[in-house]
């Protein structure tokens, strides 16, 4: 048994997809889109370009399914993070009573 | 010790440790627990992009004014430069895992290199900071936040910060405290990723890896995509953002 070695042209190919990204982050950057697109974007491109680092830089795709899971729930804990703190301040406007 | 592992440790590799049955357990075992001390440093991270997230929310012009002022092509430049160097790296760990030791130490110092031309172009970049005197708080003695503001009407000023409407100077220095924490964290961990580079190199011209044995190469690997990761957030967040505050 040994471990799984990732060809050298996956490694390229990511290699080319990440400098796509970023040209294309760039590009997007200059254009102004309506509503929050932008944003939504500028960050789904970075969502996809770390993802692509992960599963085949950082070979979790060939890793064990005991790797997965800590990948996951580290993920799953920063949502939480994020979602109890932004559920807490972006709701406080809806308070009838203002208090300063 | 009449197990399997008992003779294993009779043949096995020197880089086997006595805990371990054998070398695929014990490479298994590092990646678990480098994968562990990631989590940390994701949850860590994390904090500081909630707060990056806050803040934009609550002083969207100050945060796109603060944003502008940042340059994009260098900012662009680096974000090239890491995602080369995270290819090197990857590069490292494949040339470790076939055993080709030259293109091995080769990938690993050109992935060291990438690694502080990041680190320099950041100083350039921290120090125009500085000559613009956007370093936030009194971090600097004697050289406090204070950065020339563009009026209307005036010649442009490439060293001014132009203020958007409902921008205060205030909220800009806010944009830099979380400017500088993140981007600052993130250049601590490339300060401590090309020492462990550095250890990488040396131990690899020792011929201390092969195809059996190279755990911290894969677990350095996986630090050092992790700090790529980090920029690749990084990068649109704090350089590209700031353009369409009003949207």
């Amino acid at each position: 048994m040994s471990e799984h070695i990732v060809p050298v042209k996956v490694y390229v190919t990511i290699f080319l997809v990440l400098l796509v990204g970023t040209t294309l982050t760039v590009i997007a950057a200059f254009i102004d889109f309506p509503w929050r697109l932008n944003t939504i974007v500028a960050l789904t491109i970075a969502t996809v370009k770390a993802t692509f680092v992960v599963l085949y830089f950082m070979h979790v795709r060939y890793s064990t399914r005991l790797v997965w899971v800590i990948v996951i729930a580290a993920f799953f804990w920063m949502a939480i993070l994020f979602a109890f703190t932004l559920a807490d301040y972006f709701t406080r406007g809806w308070l009838s009573t203002q208090s300063g | 010790m009449s197990s399997p592992a008992a003779t294993d440790h009779v043949h096995g590799h020197p880089a086997l440790q006595h805990h371990f049955e054998n070398m695929e357990q014990q490479r298994e075992a590092g990646t678990l627990g480098m994968w562990i001390f990631l989590v940390t440093e994701i949850m860590f991270f994390g904090g500081m992009f909630l707060a990056y997230a806050l803040y934009r929310t609550f002083y969207p012009a100050a945060f796109a004014s603060g944003s502008n002022h940042l340059d994009i092509w260098l900012g662009g430049f680096n974000t090239a430069v890491l995602i080369l160097s995270s290819f090197t790296m990857a590069m490292a760990v494949y040339f470790t895992q076939v055993g080709k030791l030259r293109p091995q130490v080769v990938c690993l110092g050109l992935t060291l290199l990438l690694g502080l031309t990041f680190l320099g172009v950041k100083a350039v970049e921290y120090y125009s900071k500085y000559e613009d005197h956007l370093i936030p708080g009194h971090v600097i003695p004697g050289r406090p936040f204070d950065p020339k503001v563009q009026e209307e009407g005036q010649p442009l000023d490439p060293h001014a910060l132009h203020l958007l409407p409902g921008a205060t100077k205030e909220k800009v220095e806010l944009f830099y405290w979380i400017y500088f924490a993140m981007t600052g964290m993130h250049a601590v961990h490339m300060i401590i990723g090309a020492g462990l580079l550095t250890y990488l190199i040396i131990f690899s011209i020792r011929l201390r890896f092969d195809p059996e044995y190279h755990s911290p190469v894969e677990v350095i690997g996986l630090y050092w995509h992790f700090v790529d990761i980090v920029w690749i957030f990084l990068f649109p967040l704090l350089y590209l953002l700031g353009r369409h505050f009003h949207h």
